[in-house]
């Protein structure tokens, strides 16, 4: 049969249809989704969280039916904000979307027993379900059968296998979502008795049954410590159900197990003899015999941490320096697209500067960083996809885990060590909201490659010279270390104050070594290259321009003759370059933000900075790798000081304040570094924290907790300078 | 009605290798809950398979699938050891 032979019947003036996919992680979820929608998903948030929503549209002849990616769930009682909405979603009260017309349940076939656990919760709600059976060919692998028809029986609806690496089993589950939408099955299920308590059930049930009163045995469990209105009536109006509401009800008084208890074992019993009456279990000595060999190695206390650390390292290392060649042809690219498009403009200065120093620039800080994230995303989804992202949390756990983060922030925060945007977006390893929040928070605490070029400028100017190579290297090591040892104790102090919640226990699957899909690692790239482009860049871009307009206004082309002329007939002799730096760095200077410069130059005095140091802190706000031409600017040496970085360090090395004190002690130049190391100079990372936290707030806090420490620790450091 | 002849312990003194059930669950906290609902009610039996290399969190057999979980929020899980 054709798909074009089963069209979902719905009325023109009806809703677009709901399919939600559900399941437990790593029940092979998102591949399953992958498989059935392709590149035409579509990634949001749902409204008001943090959660991303993943959906797409599925074709059916004429009709569309939309089809949700609803977050992996071990269970229907949610504990953190993901599981919440995921549970929402399922009940039809998801923020922006509807109730869902038929869930598509994927189970697990070679861990069903817990997977089990989970339908058992879904099956409870009546509405329909569909089961798609996944890892069929790891149960088969072993030798053994999976008896379908046993499964379909006992579970109450219609279970499609499918295979994600195969379309075989996709085609097929598409045409079984098209056939339920138009006939839809609820599932029903017979949970056993687990002792007393469940005997009472039973007689209470079939009561309630006999007038009238259909409930499951969850229902009637649920009932006896929370009983609904109409229940209350037909105590009041049926003794015989009253009779055994009462002894129901004093037997489950007699018995110390709570209801939540209770009804979790009664599940898994009824889990456990369904995975015995369809799956044989495998043979013990030979379960996962593979996997168990290369965990020998994988989680070994020595090799285990040895091969870790060569993974990180390649990891760090393809962002950090794998990346860079082609994140300076993008650069490159977007220079030349400036230098061509730059003469067209030449007649009105001020949209040629908006132009190519707003917009091309804006757009080229943006682009720069995909390279980053498509990488890190290839490693992540690779990592993910073989199973051994789980092992890298599980060895890490311990690290990470006492100051309330957990093994998985281990490579967000690695990543961050070269940009703070991969890292951030990398956080969403993380299922619970709360670690992942706290990660974000700290991650831009971890020194990115953009700092660089700031502490090879002080350090070259004022450790070197003065201490030796040494010292240093010293300092170099020390300012990366910075970060990482003021980031745990701020996330231990956010753990306990700021995070409202319950905390979530970590648990962690590992599931077998597999291979991963190359479709899912290909869709995980494109998605968060996209999703980054789409909305980070976008506020990149804006954001870019804003400073542009600080920076350039108010501006006329006639204060910068003058200021050229009065630089020429001063310096008589000069060249043209000369006095052109100079106009440069006096329009800079005029400018709104020079102005702004000099007015907090008082604020900045405590740590040392005047005016200069200032403005160049303000423009290096887009983007922190900045500073280094905005101070050659501001020390009038043009813009292009990249090409002699001894001239720079030469002009900050011997520049003074009006009164003739050097203005750079190494204390102050300490201090600067620290302030650069711990403030948050960078409108990318706050725009993709605004993306990833579906709020303002954390980026706001983010700016203000960071710049707040940065400057307190700039006056600390530069008071005691001066008083040693 | 169990038989706790071995004596019964908490989960977190469990070390690597020791196969154990899981007597009594003296705890209603949301972690205890949870661990339940990942399939470790009482009665179960599973196997200590590892313990991470820095002492947290242990990987254990249960139910056909590995589950790593912390010492630390095992309180009020009691297991007796089996013989293996």
């Amino acid at each position: 049969m054709t798909l074009h032979a089963v069209p979902v019947s719905s009325g023109s003036a009806q809703a677009t249809r709901l399919v939600a996919i559900v399941g437990n992680p790593n029940a092979g979820k998102t591949s399953l989704f992958n498989a059935l929608t392709g590149s035409s998903q579509k990634v949001g948030n749902y409204p008001g969280v943090t959660v991303e929503k993943v959906s797409a549209d599925l074709k059916f002849g004429e009709q569309t039916v939309e089809c949700i990616d609803v977050p992996g769930l071990y269970s229907m009682s949610p504990a953190s904000e993901d599981e919440r909405v995921a549970v929402d979603v399922i009940m039809g009260q998801g923020p922006g979307v509807g109730k869902p017309d038929l869930l598509v349940c994927v189970l697990d076939a070679s861990n069903l027993e817990r997977n089990l656990f989970f339908y058992s919760q879904l099956a409870d709600l009546h509405v329909p379900i569909l089961v798609a059976l996944t890892m069929v060919d790891r149960v088969e692998k072993d030798g053994r059968k999976v008896d379908f028809a046993r499964l379909t029986n006992l579970l109450g609806v219609e279970v499609v296998p499918v295979n994600g690496h195969k379309s075989r089993g996709i085609q097929s589950l598409k045409e079984a979502i098209g056939h339920h939408l138009n006939d839809p099955k609820t599932a029903k299920i017979e949970l056993g008795p687990v002792d007393a308590l469940d005997s009472k059930l039973a007689l209470l049930r079939e009561r309630l049954a006999r007038i009238g009163l259909d409930a499951t045995s969850a229902e009637v469990r649920g009932f006896l410590f929370e009983p609904t209105d109409r229940l209350k009536s037909y105590l009041e109006d049926f003794p015989e159900v009253r009779e055994a509401f009462e002894e129901a009800k004093a037997t489950a008084a007699s018995d110390p197990a709570p209801a939540p208890e209770r009804d979790t074992a009664a599940r898994y019993q009824w889990a456990s003899m369904v995975q015995r009456a369809t799956v044989p279990q495998p043979d013990e000595a030979h379960q996962r015999p593979l996997t168990d060999r290369i965990d020998y190695l994988l989680t070994h206390r020595v090799w285990g941490l040895a091969v870790f650390l060569s993974v990180m390292y390649l990891v760090f290392q393809s962002i950090y320096t794998f990346a860079q060649p082609v994140m300076d042809l993008i650069s490159a690219g977007f220079e030349k697209l400036g230098s061509v498009v730059s003469p067209m403009l030449s007649g009105t200065p001020w949209v040629q500067s908006l132009v190519v120093d707003g917009v091309i620039a804006g757009v080229g800080s943006a682009l720069v960083f995909l390279p980053q994230i498509l990488i890190l995303f290839f490693f992540i989804a690779f990592l993910e996809g073989t199973g051994y992202l789980s092992r890298a949390a599980f060895l890490m756990d311990r690290l990470l885990g006492w100051c309330g983060l957990n093994g998985r922030a281990f490579i967000p925060l690695l990543s961050s060590f070269a940009c703070a945007i991969p890292g951030i977006m990398a956080a969403r390893v993380m299922p619970d909201t709360k670690s992942r929040l706290a990660t974000i928070l700290v991650a831009p605490l971890m020194s990115c490659s953009a700092r660089l070029p700031v502490y090879l400028l002080i350090i070259g100017a004022f450790i070197e010279p003065r201490y030796g190579p040494m010292w240093a290297g010293f300092a170099l090591f020390a300012m990366h270390l910075l970060g990482l040892l003021i980031a745990i104790p701020i996330v231990w102090i956010f753990n306990r104050g700021l995070f409202k919640g319950k905390r979530l226990p970590f648990l962690l699957e590992l599931p077998p070594y597999q291979w991963p899909r190359w479709r899912d690692i290909w869709l995980a790239m494109y998605f968060r290259g996209k999703v980054f482009v789409q909305t980070a860049g976008t506020t990149i871009v804006v954001m870019s321009i804003l400073i542009w307009a600080l920076s350039y206004f108010p501006r006329t082309p006639e204060a910068h003759v003058r200021y050229v002329q009065t630089y020429s007939a001063s310096h008589p002799g000069a060249t043209t370059d000369a006095a052109e730096e100079f106009a440069q760095q006096q329009d800079l200077a005029h400018s709104f933000l020079g102005r702004f410069g000099m007015a907090i130059e008082p604020a900045f005095a405590p740590a040392g900075f005047d005016w200069r140091i200032t403005t160049a802190i303000l423009s290096a706000f887009p983007a922190r790798e900045t500073v280094v031409p905005s101070l050659g600017i501001i020390f009038s040496l043009g813009g292009n000081v990249d090409k002699d970085p001894k001239a720079l360090q030469h002009a900050i090395q011997s520049a003074t304040w009006p009164d003739g004190r050097p203005l750079m002690t190494t204390a102050t130049a300490i201090g600067l570094m620290v302030f650069f190391a711990l403030c948050c100079q960078c409108v990318s990372t706050l725009a993709t924290v605004k993306r990833e936290t579906n709020s303002w707030k954390w980026p706001v806090f983010m700016f203000t907790y960071m710049t707040a420490m940065a400057y307190a620790a700039a006056v600390l450091i530069h008071q005691i300078g001066m008083r040693v | 009605m169990t038989v706790q002849t071995l004596g019964s312990m908490n989960f977190a003194k469990l070390r690597q290798g020791m196969k154990a059930r899981i007597t009594a669950i003296t705890n209603t906290t949301d972690t205890v809950r949870r661990i339940q609902e990942m399939g470790l009610t009482v009665g179960t039996t599973f196997r200590v398979v590892k313990v991470a290399p820095f002492g947290d969190p242990v990987e254990i057999d249960v139910r056909g699938y590995r589950l790593c979980l912390r010492r630390t929020e095992t309180e009020g899980i009691e297991v007796e050891p089996l013989a293996s």
